[in-house]
This record gives C-alpha cells, structure tokens and sequence, in this order.
C-alpha cells in the first residue's frame, strides 16, 4: 500500500524540481513530508471524510501521533526524500584497477552517469587488489571497486583489518575465463592440468574459487596438485609469455590480451562452470554510508544507472571506446570490443560469439555472498564459525539495490537470495539455505 | 704536450662511446622483428623508441585527468617525493651518525640493531607504512627515507670515527663551545665521507622511488612505467627506462661536484 503513495510523492518532487531547478531544498524536502503524511493518513481512512471526523476527535497533532505508532512515517519521508537530500561530499574519488569489470564504474566519468546524479567524481586507478583495500580502508578513495569476496573479508577481517565494509551493487556477471599456454593445445579436461602452475589475481577473488571448483570437480586437489600464484593481471600476459606459468583464470581484458598477443588460448569462459556468477563489485567502508548517506545514496543510484546502461549490448561499442583511453584502461580499443560484444578469436583458430561473456547486473544477491562463503571456508580460508545470512545481509545490500532499481525504472529481483544453478560440477544447484551441507557434499576440501 | 695528450685522450674515450652507441643500436634496430600485420612483434627497436619518446617530451606537461598526465608532471611527482623523503633521512642520518662516530660504546651498543635493518629492501617496509601512516604518497616518502638511511648513517659514522685525534685534541685544547666544535671541527672533517654517503643514497633512494611508485599507482614515473606494461605498451616502458637512468646520472652529477668542493688536503 505504501509504495504507490511514496510514488506519487517522488513523482510531485520531480515536477516540483523541474519548475524550480535550483529551489530552496528546505521546501521542498518540507513539502514532501507534508506530502507523505497526507498520503499516508489518505490511505488509512480512505475516504477525506473519515479521515475529517477522526481528526475532529483527536487533533491533527494527535492523529499524526498515532499514525506514527502504526506506520513508519519518518521512514517513509527519508525514502521519498533521498532524491533531494543535500549531498554531503561532492567530490569522490573513486578506486579502480584496470580490468573491465570496472565497466560501469570507470565509464560513469567519462559518460556522465556522476554528473548526472549531482556528483563531481575522479576515478583512480590502483596497481593492485590489497592497494586497492588499503586506499579504501584508509579513506585515500571513497568508494572504491572490489572483487565480490573482498568486502566479505574485510568485514570479517580475514586478509585484512577488520574494517566494516558494505556491497551496494555487483558491477559484472561471468567476465572471467581459464587461459592456457598455447603448448597446453591438447589439454581436454581438469585432470589433464595437473602438476600445472596458475595464476589468479587474488585471495579473495571470485578467480580463485572458481578455478579451485573447477580443479576440484575434475579430481584435481589444487592445494597439492598444481600451484597457484597470486599475480597482478598484467604480470600474468608477461609471465605466459615467458613460459613461467601454465595458465590462469583472470578477469578480462587479460584473457583475450593472451590471444591477441599470440601467447595463449582460451581454454574455458567462467561462465560455463556457473553462468551468471558475480565477478566485480563496487563497495563502501560502511561509516563512509553512515556519514553522507545522501552522497551514498546518488552514488548508489549512478553506478546502478551505469550498470544497466552497460547490461543492453546495444551499448557495449560506446563503452568501449568510452574506457579504452590511457587515462582508464589503457587498452586498445579492438580488443575490449572483443571483451564486451562477445565476438572474439578463442586463440585457436576459432571466432566465437558470446553475448553474455560478460554481462552487467548491480543486483547483489545473499546466495551470492553466502556461496563465496562457503568456499572461504572449504578452503579454510576462514577458520572459525561463520553465520553466512548475517554477514550476507550486512554486506550485500540486496534490498538497498531493489529499491535504487526500481526507482530508476529498472525491473529487480524479488527475492534477496536464489537458488544458483551451475553447469559444471557434481552439485548442480546451491542451496543458500543449507550452507554447510554444501561444503560437506565435496570430496576435496580443507574443512 | 700533455694537455694535447690529455685532450685528444679524451677525444677518443668521447668517440669511442658514441661508436659503441651506434653500434649497440644498429644491433638493436636489426635483431628487431618487423611488424606482422601492423603488430608489433617481440621487443620494438630504438627508432619506434624514439618516435614514442619525441612524442612524450614535445608534450610533458598535458593533464588528461588523474590517471593520465605528461612526462613531465611524472617525473615532478617522483623528485617531489625523493627530496621530502631523502632530505628527512639526511637530517636524521647524519645527527645519529654523528653521535655514534663520537661515542664508540653507543655504537656498539646500536649497532647489531643497524645490521639488521640495514639489509631490508626499502620496499618490504610499504606494507607496514601503508597500515600504519594511512597515506600512500607519505608512504612512498617513508620508503625512500628507509633506502637513503643507511649510507648516510654508516658513511657519517665511519667519516667522525676517522677525524684525526689531533683535531679533536686541539678543539678540546682550545675550549670550543660544542656547537663550535661540531661545526668547525666535526662536520667539516668528515664532510668528504658524508657526501660520499649522501651520493651513494641518492642513487639507491632513486631506484626506489620508481619500484615504490609501481606498488602505489596514482603518480610518478613508477607509475607510468607500470601504466605502460598494462598495455604491453613497450616502447613507452623503455624510454622511461632510459628517461629515469638519465636523471639518475644528473642526480649522481650534482653531488659529484659537490664531494669536489667539500674535499680538502691535509
């Protein structure tokens, strides 16, 4: 019942905008809440004429009083204002490393998604995944691009200070694939990589989870059957390259980086062990949320905004070229064209077409962050109890980004959490609800 | 006559290099792959080099935004961060260095503790910086500081540990005040041992400065050089090779000429 209400008061708040673009905030932002009460009461009493009698008995004070006891109207005026809430801090820096699962978050500078919801913001590029964490945890970003595990450490202060972050938005789905050495031609499956030497850009990344699984699924132990190397993604060209490494799973441009330079191929796209599975993310230290909650909240809705602008593949051209300039990616533009329309050549010989190579969707699901996890833990990782919703609710601000979603127009999940289903592995579906019976249903693991 | 022999030996050292140079690159340019396609294939030869380097120094100081600025603007950044850090290290470096090269049993006393700071790469510290001052521009200074320390702190010992006795005899003798004593007796006595000290770290803070710059991203030539190899982009990354190895010998000249003032005959 409330939803439509606030609706129509957002709607009166933009036309109020339109005719008085710079108007006294004050107002306005009075105006609403006047707006909201009305609404409100309207709905309670229906008709104007219960409503007059009623308000005969009680006073209009008291009727609000009483209204409050029922219904959480200074909530309901903080969500019908976020629009225009005065923002706390306009000029943001923003950290990225230079891959293109930052799509949406670099883009928003150079294509106006920022500006376009009052914020003046820089982004920074950082050499790698604990630089980027420090900058963030010692305030020298404010909000800042991380890999989807990353802000469940650092909350749990595992790799890391224990500093509360939150997760208000994924920035890509799939995006990540297992590239191989071009002398590794002949290999079929996991098992055929044993003794093997990869590479994965950090601890806490969807990278090594997901390649840990895919070893594992095959029978591989990848704590003693192969080693893995935490290297920073353009190290990883270079040392395929120099024969020291066999193969890695890596966030993009890096892949197709292996096959444009003739280095290597690519073997598989992550998205054929779990399609649509969270890569990137764009997180916050939570008392950075706390303290500008309305910067928080435009900053929330640009990078949504930018999100869904990179989803259509209609864009991707654009965004291409947007990202590609020294100052962001410092990639040539051919190549993230490959990246992001899903034409690319595989490396052996073949041009394949893969709309959803990468995709784009802000919804941060809880099953996403309690699978993660569960691998944290199966790897030992994480050594003590965990309570996965709890973190997973702290973190991941699933309704949070319903709401922003829907406010821009976009249709959201319903759902904070799903049933995920793999395409690769014993287990096809993951339970969110039964996390530990998850991790026991492995043979190889180290809890 | 010997001056002639002098000039014209020097002629040939002069001649000499540069045959060396010109052949050196005619190796480089003739063992380089031609480009397949338009692509560049294996390491690009020094005329690529050149015509990446004319383009980079013709426009040193452009700002395209926080991630990408000119030549110029980068190396500032870095010498801006090497002199904050080695200034701080000197000072420090030098007062320390001074008391333990008076007083033999406080060096002894500190020195197992230098012996086994000494050895650590200047780089291993950044984690730590980086937990502990919150800021990573300071802590690429903090770097450099720990990389030009040493030298200083061991030539300055070693250069007040060496004055003649006699000097200090005679100041002693003369009733100087111990301000007069540091600095018309002490620091003039071992000033060639410091500036020797101060040359070597000079070199060493340089070379940390770009490794620390690589860790930290943002600004310097560090960072350009690690923006570069991103994009495999090698004929850039090889000019800022050749660009901070020139600074570096202009740093190194300075304070070569400096020594030749500071030095004295008995």
């Amino acid at each position: 019942m409330a939803q439509p209400l606030l609706q129509v008061a957002r709607k009166e708040e933009g036309a109020m905008k339109e005719d008085n673009p710079n108007g006294a905030i004050e107002s306005t932002e009075s105006l609403i809440d006047q707006k909201v009460e009305e609404s409100v009461e309207h709905a309670v009493f229906g008709s104007d004429l219960r409503r007059r009698e009623f308000l005969r008995y009680v006073g209009a004070t008291g009727a609000l009083a009483i209204l409050k006891s029922v219904f959480p109207l200074d909530a309901a005026k903080a969500l019908a204002q976020e629009k225009t809430g005065p923002i706390e801090k306009k000029n943001l820096k923003v950290g990225f490393i230079p891959i293109t699962c930052a799509t949406p978050i670099i883009m928003a500078e150079p294509m106006g998604f920022y500006k376009k919801h009052g914020l003046d913001v820089q982004v920074h590029k950082a050499s790698g995944w604990a630089m980027i964490r420090d900058l963030s945890i010692n305030g020298e970003t404010d909000a800042t691009h991380m890999l989807t595990p990353m802000p469940l450490a650092t909350s749990l202060g595992i790799g890391s200070q224990a500093v509360p972050f939150i997760m208000p938005a994924v920035e890509n789905i799939n995006g990540q694939a297992i590239t191989l050495a071009n002398k590794h031609k002949g290999v079929k499956e996991a098992k055929d990589m044993k003794g093997f030497k990869f590479c994965v850009p950090f601890d806490y990344s969807m990278h090594n989870f997901l390649l840990r699984y895919f070893l594992a699924e095959g029978g591989v132990d990848p704590d003693k059957d192969v080693q893995i190397r935490v290297v920073p993604p353009p190290e990883m060209v270079a040392n395929l390259r120099a024969g020291n490494v066999d193969g890695y799973l890596a966030p993009d441009p890096f892949n197709q980086r292996a096959v444009f330079e003739g280095e290597g191929f690519i073997f598989m796209l992550s998205k054929d062990i779990w399609p649509g599975h969270p890569c990137c993310a764009f997180a916050a230290r939570k008392d950075f949320a706390d303290k500008n909650p309305n910067t928080f909240q435009a900053l929330f809705k640009a990078i949504v905004d930018a999100t869904q602008y990179a989803h259509q593949a209609s864009h991707r051209k654009e965004i291409a070229a947007a990202i590609a300039p020294r100052n962001f990616l410092n990639q040539p533009v051919e190549l993230l064209e490959q990246v992001l329309t899903g034409v690319y050549p595989d490396g052996l010989g073949n041009t394949k077409n893969v709309p959803d190579r990468i995709d784009f969707d802000p919804f941060p699901y809880h099953s996403m962050a309690i699978w993660i996890l569960t691998q944290m833990k199966r790897w030992g990782y994480i050594k003590q109890d965990v309570d996965y919703k709890k973190i997973a609710q702290e973190v991941y601000l699933a309704s949070g980004c319903r709401e922003v979603m829907k406010s821009l127009g976009y249709k959201a999940p319903a759902q904070d959490s799903t049933k995920h289903q793999f395409t690769f592995g014993k287990t096809k579906v993951f339970d969110p609800n039964a996390p530990s019976d998850y991790i026991r249903s492995f043979v190889i693991r180290r809890a | 006559m010997d001056q002639l022999a002098a000039i014209s030996e020097r002629k040939k050292a002069i001649l000499s290099s540069l045959a060396l140079l010109a052949i050196l690159l005619a190796v480089w340019q003739l063992t380089t792959k031609p480009p397949i396609q338009g692509k560049a294939e294996g390491l690009p030869g020094p005329v690529a080099v050149a015509a990446r380097a004319w383009e980079m120094i013709s426009d040193p100081l452009y700002d395209r935004g926080p991630n990408d600025k000119g030549i110029g603007i980068q190396l500032g950044y870095s010498i801006g961060r090497l002199l904050v850090g080695y200034t701080a290290a000197a000072f420090v470096a030098i007062c320390l260095g001074v008391m333990l090269g008076l007083s033999p049993s406080f060096y002894r006393a500190l020195n197992p503790y230098i012996q086994i700071l000494k050895p650590i790469s200047p780089l291993a510290w950044m984690p730590l910086f980086l937990y502990t001052i919150k800021d990573s521009s300071r802590s690429a200074m903090m770097v450099i500081f720990m990389s030009s320390l040493w030298p200083i702190l061991a030539n300055t010992a070693f250069g007040v540990a060496g004055i003649k006795r006699d000097y200090l005899n005679v100041s002693a003798l003369l009733q100087l005040s111990w301000v007069k004593r540091l600095w018309k007796v002490i620091l003039p006595a071992a000033a060639p041992a410091i500036v020797a000290g101060l040359r070597i770290s000079i070199g060493s803070a340089w070379v940390a400065i770009v490794a620390a710059e690589m860790l930290i991203g943002g600004t310097g030539v560090g960072y350009f050089v690690w923006n570069e190899w991103n994009n495999l982009q090698l004929t850039s990354v090889i000019f800022a090779i050749l660009l901070t190895g020139f600074v570096g010998v202009v740093l190194d000249m300075g304070f070569g000429s400096l020594a030749k003032v500071l030095t004295y005959k008995e």
